[in-house]
């Protein structure tokens, strides 16, 4: 735990809320743009650490949460076809389709098994040849390269049987469309740390000064974020637009370039759906025309329709930082971890889910049920 | 039922290539493997129980030759049944036999009393190798002597290949309350202090470890262990106890909101001084799990007087539960479970909706 215990050290943490209590003169607007690090806002209150000035808005890094709804429906489709196997990353199972989620898929017979790696799911058809294994891809820059090598590695054993349903997104461009939206309000981010591990930091220098917004990349433990917060509100303060890297232990500026030359070896820059922010401009990853036979679409010939959302769900609003979970009208009352209306409500990093899972005791109008 | 065509086939599968001979008695050696026939009522069955059960978990009560147990009881009689399933069927630390005697003798224990019969029902699957059926019917005798109770009696059934995992095994639990003791959420005030016996996450870590073939520079192993004695050792001393909860699937956290429920009272609890073994942290961590909610297999959760605290916890390092600590106190409020966080903060301890699933990165 050496890697952990030092950034969830109390006095540290403490010391930095007082340094950033002294810092913050004016009110700010930050938006944390992962799932992992608003989950670990919720889950430590550290809303309860900040000056009142300065608000944190949630980002649309929830990888379960931006899939859109008809890769899920396609994910659904397929579970219902008796030679499929489909393996996905677990947090994916709970997400409401059309007719319920994989877990009551599984339950009618589907063929649904939870992997950690893809690398699993390869093996998963390697063994099973009379199987078509079909591999739910979805996730951030993080979890792309890990998929790019299930594809290559797929083609390596020469299997038939094995496929990629995937929905890759890219963090940066989807940045860029939430800060040229009309009646933006973020004014500086915490970048996700696990994206820039692989891809680096070179795509932000270009957002921070175009649209003159503090970048601070930070990890994932209380003090990472504590220390992201307070290098964006000083440079707020101060009027400065940059980009510093506050996750060093684990992010180089060039990031892992073996990772990034898998990636791009199986995948291309597309412009694609996120869920509750449309068509993001050179927002996702394409699989390659050389490795179209491991293409789930097309070995499956499923057609991605568009699907409509269920209307009281408010999770475009949320994943673009414009309404807070709590302030949604349908948080804790017909949308529930139990019961989710949408996306955001069923991952750990959803921040509905993290705002109902680790609801603030102080702050009443948290209080559910 | 099995079906009797399928009992005949699996049966000439093995005679066919061993013994000539359809009507010749088919001993229990003959076979490797669990067959249909193991459950058939016949021979074949009866070679199972008396070559494996019989022989493996012997003692004075249990008679195969009846249905039944007829017991001595005075006074107050605490039961309790339970069904375990568990892939893999061995784990580092135990194996589903450990597992059925300590899961359900810990049941006897959270309700105050002191185990003393078990009773063991398995749903046994066609080709679960005799050899594995053995060690777990041997882990069986060996949990069973240690928690001090005894199979008294039990039942056989097998499923055809596919139809089962492995093995599945039901026990019931009968022990005799101690005393005049009382425990339970409604005994629980405002005040009390809530203690936990040891580190918590075990045995769930290791035994997804082992399904997921994950590793880990220490290997993680399950806590499976009856805790009778842990508890008995409480009544012996006079503490004061209000209430008992072993903490299994849902982990700490669910028993925690399980027993503030019950007791209508809201818990405050200290994170930082929740015991998690730093190898079942590391894993939870990689794996994006919280431990307060990874089953435990031989801890539990008592609730003392608060005057009793400290004793409870002395109490329990003498009795070989050399990491318990108190961990937190009942409010005198209604409401949920608090979490004091490390930092300052404060939130709401939740049940979760379903199992925890591990995340996408």
């Amino acid at each position: 735990m050496k890697y952990v215990a030092p950034f969830r050290d109390p006095k540290r943490i403490q010391r930095v809320a007082r340094q950033l209590a002294e810092t913050c003169t004016r009110p700010w607007k930050i938006m944390e743009v992962c799932g992992g690090q608003t989950h670990t806002i919720a889950r430590y209150a550290i809303d309860d650490l900040l000056p009142p000035q300065l608000e944190l808005v949630h980002g649309p890094g929830c990888p379960v949460c931006v899939t859109p709804l008809e890769v899920i429906a396609a994910a659904h489709g397929l579970v219902l076809k008796p030679n499929v196997t489909l393996c996905s990353f677990g947090d994916m199972l709970r997400v409401p389709g059309p007719h319920g989620d994989l877990l009551a898929a599984r339950a009618k017979g589907g063929d649904v098994r939870v992997v950690l790696s893809p690398l699993d799911a390869v093996e998963i058809a390697r063994v099973n040849p009379e199987r078509q294994v079909v591999f739910f891809a979805v996730g951030f820059e993080t979890t792309a390269p890990s998929t790019a090598m299930s594809a290559e590695l797929a083609r390596r054993l020469d299997l038939s049987n094995f496929s990629l349903l995937a929905a890759h997104v890219r963090v940066p461009p989807a940045m860029e469309m939430l800060l040229s939206a009309p009646g933006n309000e973020v004014q500086g981010f915490l970048a996700a740390g696990h994206v820039c591990v692989v891809e680096g930091t070179s795509e932000y220098p270009a957002i921070a000064q175009r649209y003159r917004v503090p970048i601070a990349v930070t990890g994932f433990e209380p003090l990472d974020i504590m220390l992201g917060v307070l290098d964006v509100a000083a440079q707020l303060e101060q009027g400065r637009a940059e980009v510093t890297n506050q996750y060093q232990r684990a992010v180089r500026p060039a990031g892992n370039p073996i990772a990034q030359a898998t990636v791009r070896r199986v995948f291309e820059t597309a412009d694609v759906p996120w869920r509750g922010l449309g068509i993001v401009p050179g927002g996702g990853l394409k699989i390659r025309e050389a490795y179209a036979r491991f293409d789930a679409t097309r070995v499956h010939d499923l057609a991605l329709g568009t699907i409509a959302e269920p209307t009281a769900c408010r999770a475009a609003d949320v994943l673009q930082g414009r309404l807070s979970p709590v302030r949604c009208p349908e948080f804790g009352k017909a949308c529930t971890p139990d019961n989710p209306l949408g996306a955001p409500m069923v991952s750990t990093e959803g921040a509905c889910a993290a705002y109902y899972r680790y609801r603030s005791v102080r702050r009443g109008a948290h209080r559910v049920g | 039922m099995p079906r009797t065509t399928d009992i005949v086939r699996s049966g000439v599968e093995r005679i066919v290539s061993d013994e000539p001979n359809l009507s010749c008695p088919v001993p229990f050696a003959r076979y490797d493997r669990v067959v249909l026939a193991h459950g058939g009522g016949g021979r074949t069955m009866h070679a199972l129980i008396d070559g494996v059960f019989a022989r493996i978990l012997a003692n004075p009560e249990l008679d195969t030759a009846r249905d039944g147990a007829v017991l001595d009881f005075a006074g107050r009689v605490a039961i309790t049944t339970d069904a375990f399933t568990v892939s893999p069927l061995f784990f580092p630390g135990g194996d589903i036999g450990r597992l059925a005697v300590c899961g359900t003798v810990n049941d006897v224990a959270m309700c105050g009393a002191e185990p003393k019969y078990l009773t063991a029902a398995f749903v046994l699957e066609e080709g679960l190798p005799l050899s594995d059926l053995e060690r777990i019917v041997h882990s069986m005798a060996d949990a069973a002597r240690e928690a001090g109770v005894v199979v008294v009696t039990g039942d056989t059934k097998v499923v055809e290949r596919g139809k089962g995992d492995g093995v599945f095994i039901t026990t019931t639990g009968v022990g005799h309350c101690r005393g005049d003791v009382r425990v339970g959420p409604p005994l629980i005030r405002p005040g009390d202090a809530i203690v936990v016996s040891g580190p918590v996450g075990d045995h769930g870590m290791a035994v997804l470890s082992v399904r997921e073939g994950l590793e880990h520079e220490t290997p993680l192993t399950s806590d499976v262990a009856p805790v009778a004695g842990a508890v008995m050792a409480l009544f012996d001393a006079g503490v004061d106890v209000r209430c008992l909860r072993d903490p299994t699937r849902g982990g700490l956290a669910t028993a925690l909101c399980e027993l503030s429920q019950a007791a209508q009272s809201s818990f405050r609890i200290r994170e930082m001084d929740v015991p998690v073994r730093a190898e079942v942290a590391d894993a939870c961590e990689l794996l994006g799990l919280d431990p307060m909610y990874v089953a435990c297999e031989g801890r539990f959760v008592v609730v003392v007087g608060a005057a009793d605290a400290d004793q409870a916890v002395r109490v329990l390092h003498g009795a070989g539960c050399a990491e318990a600590c108190a961990i937190g106190c009942v409010a005198d409020q209604r409401g949920p479970v608090i979490v004091d966080s490390p930092l300052g903060g404060e939130r709401v301890l939740d049940m979760l909706s379903g199992e925890q699933l591990p995340r996408i990165c």
